[in-house]
């Protein structure tokens, strides 16, 4: 991996962290962990993986990408106005009344191809496009990020015994695993081990990497084996970025007080300010 | 229309996609290990690519169906209606309605086709469940040739849409040229004593309801609202006004079906006295179609005393 590739990405999603921070701050809600875990993966796919001006010109070959744990839409609102999809004064109206960047992504949102928020529903609908696409014969490739909790949802199951039954070797599965849902380790609450092996069982290419270091995300977001779908387990720390929301269960749906949101924000700037010295 | 002749609904519905997937190549037919209760088995033979099985999976089969739509493909998914309506009930909110996709969910074996196959496979609240999803039409046709006309109709229309049929023949209402329009209700026979609406295989017996009451002199119109949503609001506040009282009948619980839409209406503009027949809220006791609308008084003679009662309501 060329170095000054991920460099840059580590700028974008230090940046993208602290949009996340000020948008939960200013609205007094929204999903701080698990945005701050994943955005890392959003970074890659919206800043080298995809292929963005296909996707803005809703070109029918285009990548395609769902989030299934639609509850860490922030990164997502930031990442998609700062590619340009609307402008970026609108995310000082996420959750605010008669907004349309609501607390998980629609349609309505430019650059948002599916609504989320129910969990389950976003590894079916990834395979339904991919199969589409296979048959159109189409180039694009379907990107899918679902939550580690989420993993519980019989819904997953179905699909993912779907994905192989139809060789979609043109998508690819993410589980931000995190570790921790809204009660706890997901171990205590339900448990989800041998996560990889449980895919690989189902017929995944499956592919184990830490998702918070774009070295390992590069290769494996781009890796596509014939006839097979491809799985990520993407290690994550959920709170990433924050040192005191990192790790903690409690940082799931916490809104930070005005002495924690300074303290994050003074944080991520000083990482952005050691990466862009 | 002939009273003896009898067609199968779905396969009228699988025959209108044969007929229409050369035309057009982005139809999609999706299905839960059902092609056999459904009767897909010619269309999965003769378009293999156009042809989607999931297995028993029926969250899967409606949440793959939105995705192929949000691709272009214009989806029928179908299965038996009791599964497809309220074990994905929450793919049909989300990922169809929400997502405005263009899929059309198909129920086959609605009501109490299965019979003695016991509570897990009635199908009698798929109408109060999707009625009130935003985005979603409720259609319930009567016979063959008003499937097959609506089928295309479907297939021909972009965004989402539920239709529920049954599994046996049912006597044929209409001629196979009949034409309908999605979302007005079709007058089969004048009256001015009382109008009967009714949807689905109900048609046919309100039609026998109103003859036995013609042969007491009582005049009814039947009207055929086999587009439960939107409703015909015109045709029922006419009725309203011009036979005084109305009964509905389906093949549905009494709460929030037909009933349920034509009651919301008639309160809020023109009340009249008004009579729900349908299925009680309780558990349906085991026998075929046949017997079950019998015992439960919505079959010809049962209608034709639920209109004898209403009546005497009448001011």
């Amino acid at each position: 991996m060329d170095n000054n590739i991920i460099h840059s990405l580590e700028i974008t999603a230090c940046r993208r962290r602290i949009d996340i921070v000020n948008m939960i701050y200013h609205a007094k809600t929204g999903h701080i962990g698990g945005s701050l875990s994943s955005v890392d993966l959003l970074t890659a796919l919206y800043y080298h993986v995809m292929d963005l001006e296909k996707i803005k010109a809703k070109s029918p070959d285009r990548d395609r990408f769902v989030l299934s744990k639609g509850h860490s839409v922030e990164g997502f609102y930031a990442i998609l106005a700062d590619c340009g999809f609307f402008p970026k004064e609108e995310l000082s109206t996420y959750a605010q009344f008669h907004t349309r960047l609501a607390c998980h992504p629609t349609s309505k949102v430019p650059g948002v191809e599916v609504c989320t928020g129910s969990l389950g529903h976003g590894l079916p609908v990834a395979v339904g496009m991919a199969l589409g696409m296979q048959r159109d014969g189409s180039g694009g490739h379907v990107y899918v990020v679902m939550g580690d909790g989420e993993q519980a949802e019989g819904s997953v199951w179905e699909a993912a015994m779907a994905g192989p039954t139809y060789h979609l070797d043109n998508l690819t599965a993410i589980v931000d695993r995190n570790h921790l849902q809204i009660s706890g380790n997901t171990e205590n609450v339900m448990c989800l081990e041998p996560l990889a092996d449980r895919y690989r069982a189902f017929g995944w290419n499956v592919v184990e990497i830490c998702g918070n270091d774009f070295s390992q995300m590069i290769p494996a977001l781009t890796t596509q084996v014939p006839g097979k779908p491809t799985a990520i387990i993407s290690d994550t720390i959920k709170g990433k970025g924050v040192s005191f929301m990192e790790n903690l269960a409690a940082w799931h749906h916490k809104v930070p007080t005005e002495e924690q949101y300074h303290q994050a924000i003074d944080e991520l700037n000083a990482h952005l300010q050691q990466l862009t010295k | 229309m002939n009273t003896s002749a009898k067609g199968s609904c779905r396969r009228a519905f699988t025959d209108t996609l044969c007929e229409l997937a050369p035309i057009y190549p982005q139809l999609n037919a999706v299905t839960t290990d059902a092609r056999g209760s459904v009767t897909l088995e010619r269309f999965a033979q003769e378009f293999p690519q156009q042809f989607v099985e999931m297995g028993i999976a029926e969250q899967d089969a409606v949440s793959v169906s939105a995705g192929l739509a949000l691709t272009g493909k214009n989806v029928f998914v179908c299965g038996p209606a009791c599964f497809l309506t309220t074990r994905s009930l929450e793919q049909v909110k989300v990922d169809v309605a929400y997502n405005h996709t263009n899929v059309k969910v198909v129920g086959v074996s609605g009501g109490l086709s299965y019979g003695p196959l016991g509570a897990t496979h009635t199908t009698v609240t798929d109408v109060a469940q999707i009625r009130c999803i935003f985005n979603m039409m409720v259609l319930l046709p009567c016979d063959a040739a008003q499937t097959k006309a609506l089928t295309r109709q479907l297939a021909e229309m972009t965004g989402p849409a539920y239709m529920r049929m049954g599994r046996g023949d049912v006597y044929d209402v209409y001629t196979p040229d009949a034409t309908f329009t999605i979302g007005k209700a079709n007058q089969l026979r004048e009256g001015t004593d009382l109008t009967i609406i009714a949807c689905g295989e109900m048609v046919w017996y309100a039609l026998q309801a109103a003859e036995k009451l013609s042969a007491q002199g009582i005049h009814a119109r039947v009207l055929d609202m086999f587009t439960v949503k939107p409703l015909d609001r015109e045709a029922v506040l006419k009725a309203a006004q011009e036979t005084g009282c109305i009964l509905t009948v389906e093949e549905h619980s009494i709460y929030g079906g037909l009933g349920g839409a034509v009651a919301e209406l008639l309160i809020q503009n023109h009340p009249v006295p008004m009579k729900i027949m349908g299925l009680p809220d309780e558990d349906i006791i085991l026998g075929n179609s046949q017997e079950l609308f019998t015992y439960y008084g919505i079959d010809g003679d049962g209608i034709c005393k639920g209109a004898l009662e209403l009546l005497k309501q009448k001011r």
